[in-house]
């Protein structure tokens, strides 16, 4: 792996633009620090909207002349995941996956197969997000899934809200898998929980070995990644033990698949995954309703 | 370009916190943001500055607290701060890579300064 020529992404050192390495003002002091004085790292930006850099004191006194300081502590996801939280609920009969990946890696193509595969015996429906056009929810249905497209506009992930008001379309009771196909994109998906059992990541062999390191947040969250497209991994030169050292390095507990959602190679394992995560939360469902009765 | 969707939400928070405690306008928003939570902080500013038109935080600034990655290695039974940007959880001591992460996700409200 070369060395890294990003600037910009936090690293791994914590960096407060309020506090710095100034000591602690007394409360009520209310002075202003000078400006930059807690920037140590040029090649970082901290955000700020002035360039003033206030502080303030430990004692929860405003740095600003005549403010005053409220606690919050709130995530910004909590209505997000009050949304998901209420999903889940609704989801309880079903085993729903929530899919993320570049665009283009082979989402739709997989789950195409998937639906295929799993139809028969296991009920699956697909609701599907993408900034424009309903073509793969007519790809997945024509595979035989009822499929929800999520148009997004300009929204570059799925929000828990999104997804709820597209499943009113669908009959949860009898549905045995959800999979919900977020938008192609491997940095703004990552925060948001749809309700999922299990998140996937995909990346294909064309994308590169060192994908989960350039985008870790998203395949440190995996339950499993998925490596699509092998039957064209030689012919673009894929290094296959890199790869997989990538994913254990940032996903060490992931459970990997790799499979060609073209030819079928490797997907057989894939769907007695999805079958064995399906039986095991069936029997959970089934243990927590007989102990609250 | 999530930023924006983020900025929403912590806007919404911020004026119902603020209004709840009889406050007429938002000086400073202090958010803690965890080293992987995959936030560009240009994208954050640039958010801001668009979103806070009209809004109780009109004039209000920003602060970020950026928290380092944090996790825990269970043969060692102790947490340890991750060394790199890449989200690679190797346990210094005993070189165990680990899927615990205690800290580094974090998109947090953590306070704001008011006015009357």
């Amino acid at each position: 792996m070369s060395g890294p020529t990003e600037t910009t992404a936090p690293a791994a050192t914590p960096a407060t633009d309020t506090r710095g390495s100034a000591p602690a003002e007394p409360a009520g002091s209310g002075i202003a620090a000078p400006a930059g004085s807690g920037i140590a790292d040029p090649g970082r930006v901290v955000a700020s909207a002035t360039t003033r850099d206030v502080r303030v004191s430990p004692h929860g006194t405003a740095a600003t002349p005549g403010a005053r300081v409220v606690q919050v502590q709130k995530s910004l996801m909590v209505h997000n995941d009050g949304v998901a939280a209420a999903n889940r609920e609704a989801f309880r009969h079903s085993l729903v996956l929530n899919v993320v990946s570049s665009p283009g890696s082979g989402k739709t193509a997989l789950l195409e197969r998937t639906v295929r595969d799993l139809n028969g015996d296991l009920s699956v429906a697909i609701v599907v997000g993408d900034l424009e056009t309903d073509n793969d929810a007519e790809r997945l249905h024509a595979a035989g899934a009822p499929s929800v497209q999520i148009v997004t506009g300009t929204v570059c992930h799925l929000e828990a809200e999104m997804v709820a008001r597209a499943v009113d379309q669908l009959d949860l009771g009898g549905l045995d898998v959800l999979v919900i196909e977020n938008v192609g994109n491997l940095v703004c998906p990552a925060a948001w929980d749809l309700g999922e059992d299990l998140r996937v990541t995909m990346l294909s062999v064309t994308e590169g070995e060192d994908k989960p390191l350039k985008y870790p947040r998203i395949f440190k969250d995996a339950d499993a990644v998925v490596i699509n497209k092998i039957d064209i991994a030689q012919v673009v030169g894929f290094d296959r033990e890199r790869a997989l050292d990538s994913v254990r390095k940032v996903a060490p507990g992931a459970r990997v698949f790799e499979l060609s959602a073209r030819t079928g190679e490797g997907v057989g394992e894939w769907i007695d995954y999805l079958r064995e995560r399906r039986r095991l939360k069936a029997s959970a469902m089934a243990a927590a309703a007989t102990d609250a009765g | 370009m999530h930023e924006f969707s983020l900025v929403m939400s912590m806007l919404d928070l911020a004026e119902k916190a603020a209004r709840a405690d009889g406050a007429r306008r938002i000086s400073a928003v202090h958010l803690e943001i965890g080293a992987l939570a995959g936030v560009v902080p240009e994208a954050l500013e640039f958010a801001f500055e668009g979103a806070r038109v009209g809004t109780m935080a009109e004039n209000a600034r920003l602060d970020v607290t950026y928290l380092p990655a944090i996790a825990y290695c269970a043969t060692c039974q102790s947490e340890f701060e991750l060394d790199n940007r890449f989200g690679i959880a190797v346990c210094p001591s005993c070189d165990t890579p680990s899927a615990d992460l205690r800290q580094g996700r974090e998109l947090q409200l953590a306070h704001l300064e008011v006015e009357e």
